[in-house]
């Protein structure tokens, strides 16, 4: 379990005091996965690099399995940091040694025995689907091998936190997502916490279970990725959301809409209960979809239909109220209500 | 400028560039040994670097800059008494190593921070993350990935120790240059001025070819 309270991070830059992380308070529970949405500058990287230290906080704490680690000599740190794994953007790989010298590094940081290095490092790249790449240098593999290397170093000493620090931006969708399938794996099989940073919202919506976005260093907003998308509070959050959700409207459709035009949120197993064909039956109105969409997040499903009701107003108005009544997430976008 | 007196000059002309390597060998091994060292302390003790360390950092720097901004010819007299005490002597190539020593150390430091500065920052960060120690990182991330850059840097300072060895000659240093003072300068010996120039012509480009040659060998990137 991690827990952060009141954490801060200020810089000097040239005569400038930057307070990159603002008095950030944050719990992640054991086997979570954990992700902080932000701006590129919103100090989710700082956050995150507070968290094993590699920054150390200005004030504030940081305690990561009941052990409090500001404060701690650089010894016992690196003790520390031998439980916590860290993949990066750009991988971080040492070019010059073989992708097995480089997993044999984090052992050796770590003093695994000598002796059972080998085996350990077959053991992982066979984990991570690259036990043909023993010998290889960095310089021949593509990105998503590369951050495979990467997640296999990351968990070498068995580690019970998995930092992730952009670890899918430099990578094109179709690897993002066989690499979000590895990390979502290594949760489930291996019980470890992993706490992901990320500007990408499909990243969180993917694997995530509770999410965090920051904005100037602070939390704006935290809770299940699935309240999150059902029910954004911030604007901030509404903007991330929107660019999973969002789908616009041709304006020359909305011209065309004569009666009332309405959005309907689903969530959970409303979503399959016909709500709108039970409405369509006993209101004496005619529903036409101009959109739709069901995303599962976190394998619940999220609908959000735009429809337009035509039709008697008074009918139209019951109709809307029986929607809200049964999904509580009606909004009228044009027309009467 | 007869063939016959470049032959009857052999033996001296071999001798002199045995000298020469003798020279550039040690002082090289000399700047590999101290200087190495002080340009790892100079990278690692830089601002949020793993090591940082103000004070230790600004010391080594304004010695090094101290060093190398003495004119060689000025160090080469000025580090008599010390070469006296060294060696024993002050003529000949082993007394004239130890000035080129001292020259080649701080110039062969600073290209060492330079080349360690190559290194994507990344790179160190990962190392640091998964619990290494300095000594660790040094070893094993710091000295390998800036190898070919630190061998290039290695040929650089050679060539640059060939053409201070040749200024070694004016206090009796021996080598290639001391030749080419006693017979070129003193005797209007032109045969010989000219082939030594040669000899340091073809000694400086096989030193580059080789040194190109093996950086390029153990680049993995």
């Amino acid at each position: 379990m991690i827990e952060i309270t009141n954490l801060v991070k200020k810089y000097h830059s040239k005569e400038k005091l930057v307070t990159a992380v603002d008095n950030v308070s944050l719990t992640v529970a054991k086997g979570e996965i954990f992700g902080i949405v932000g701006y590129s500058g919103a100090g989710k990287s700082s956050l995150l690099r507070c968290i094993n230290l590699l920054e150390r906080p200005s004030s504030g704490s940081v305690k990561v399995n009941g052990q409090e680690l500001t404060g701690v000599p650089e010894r016992e740190l690196r003790k520390a940091r031998v439980k916590m794994g860290m993949i990066f953007q750009h991988f971080n790989l040492i070019s010059s040694k073989t992708i097995g010298e480089n997993i044999g590094f984090a052992l050796k940081a770590a003093h695994y025995p000598k002796k059972k290095r080998k085996a350990r490092v077959n053991e992982l790249l066979q984990m991570v689907g690259l036990s043909d790449k023993k010998d290889a240098y960095p310089s021949q593999l593509s990105g998503g091998q590369k951050q495979r290397v990467g997640i296999a170093r990351s968990l070498a000493n068995e580690p019970s936190v998995l930092l992730c620090d952009e670890a899918t931006s430099a990578l094109d969708p179709s690897t993002t997502k066989s690499i979000l399938a590895l990390l979502k794996k290594i949760n489930r099989e291996l019980g470890i916490t992993v706490i992901l940073i990320t500007h990408e919202m499909e990243v969180v919506k993917e694997i995530c279970d509770r999410m965090a976005i920051m904005q100037d260093g602070k939390i704006v907003e935290q809770g299940s990725v699935y309240d999150i998308f059902a029910d954004p509070k911030n604007e901030l959050t509404r903007e991330f959301t929107s660019s999973i959700l969002q789908f616009d409207i041709p304006d020359q459709a909305l011209e065309k809409v004569e009666g009332t035009l309405v959005k309907v949120q689903f969530k959970g197993t409303t979503a399959g209960e016909g709500v709108i064909s039970d409405m369509l039956k006993q209101y004496a109105v005619q529903g036409n979809f101009l959109h739709g969409k069901i995303e599962y997040i976190q394998e619940i499903p999220l609908g959000i239909f735009v429809l337009e009701l035509k039709g008697d107003p008074v009918e139209i108005k019951r109709a809307i109220e029986y929607i809200e009544e049964r999904t509580k997430q009606v909004e009228v976008l044009k027309g009467v209500a | 400028m007869s063939l016959d007196h470049v032959i009857e000059l052999l033996p001296e002309i071999n001798q002199a560039f045995l000298e020469t390597l003798y020279m550039v060998g040690i002082s090289l091994g000399v700047a590999v040994l101290i200087g190495l060292p002080l340009g790892v302390i100079l990278f690692v003790t830089d601002k949020g670097l793993f090591l940082e360390n103000g004070p230790v950092k600004t010391v080594v720097g304004f010695i090094v800059n101290m060093v190398r901004s003495i004119p060689f010819i000025i160090l080469l007299v000025a580090l008599i008494p010390i070469t006296q005490w060294i060696v024993g002597t002050t003529i000949g190539p082993t007394a004239a190593s130890v000035s080129l020593s001292v020259a080649a150390i701080p110039f062969f430091a600073r290209i060492v921070e330079t080349s360690l500065r190559e290194i994507d920052k990344g790179v160190i960060e990962a190392s640091v993350a998964v619990g290494a120690s300095p000594w660790m990182i040094i070893k094993d991330v710091l000295l390998p990935e800036a190898k070919p850059s630190i061998i290039q840097g290695l040929t650089l300072t050679a060539i640059s120790l060939v053409a201070y060895s040749a200024m070694a000659g004016v206090v009796g240093g021996g080598g290639i240059g001391d030749l080419a003072i006693r017979f070129g300068y003193y005797r209007y010996d032109n045969t010989i001025m000219v082939t030594t120039v040669i000899v340091l012509i073809l000694f400086v480009q096989i030193l580059q070819l080789a040194g190109d040659r093996f950086a390029k060998l153990v680049d993995k990137r």
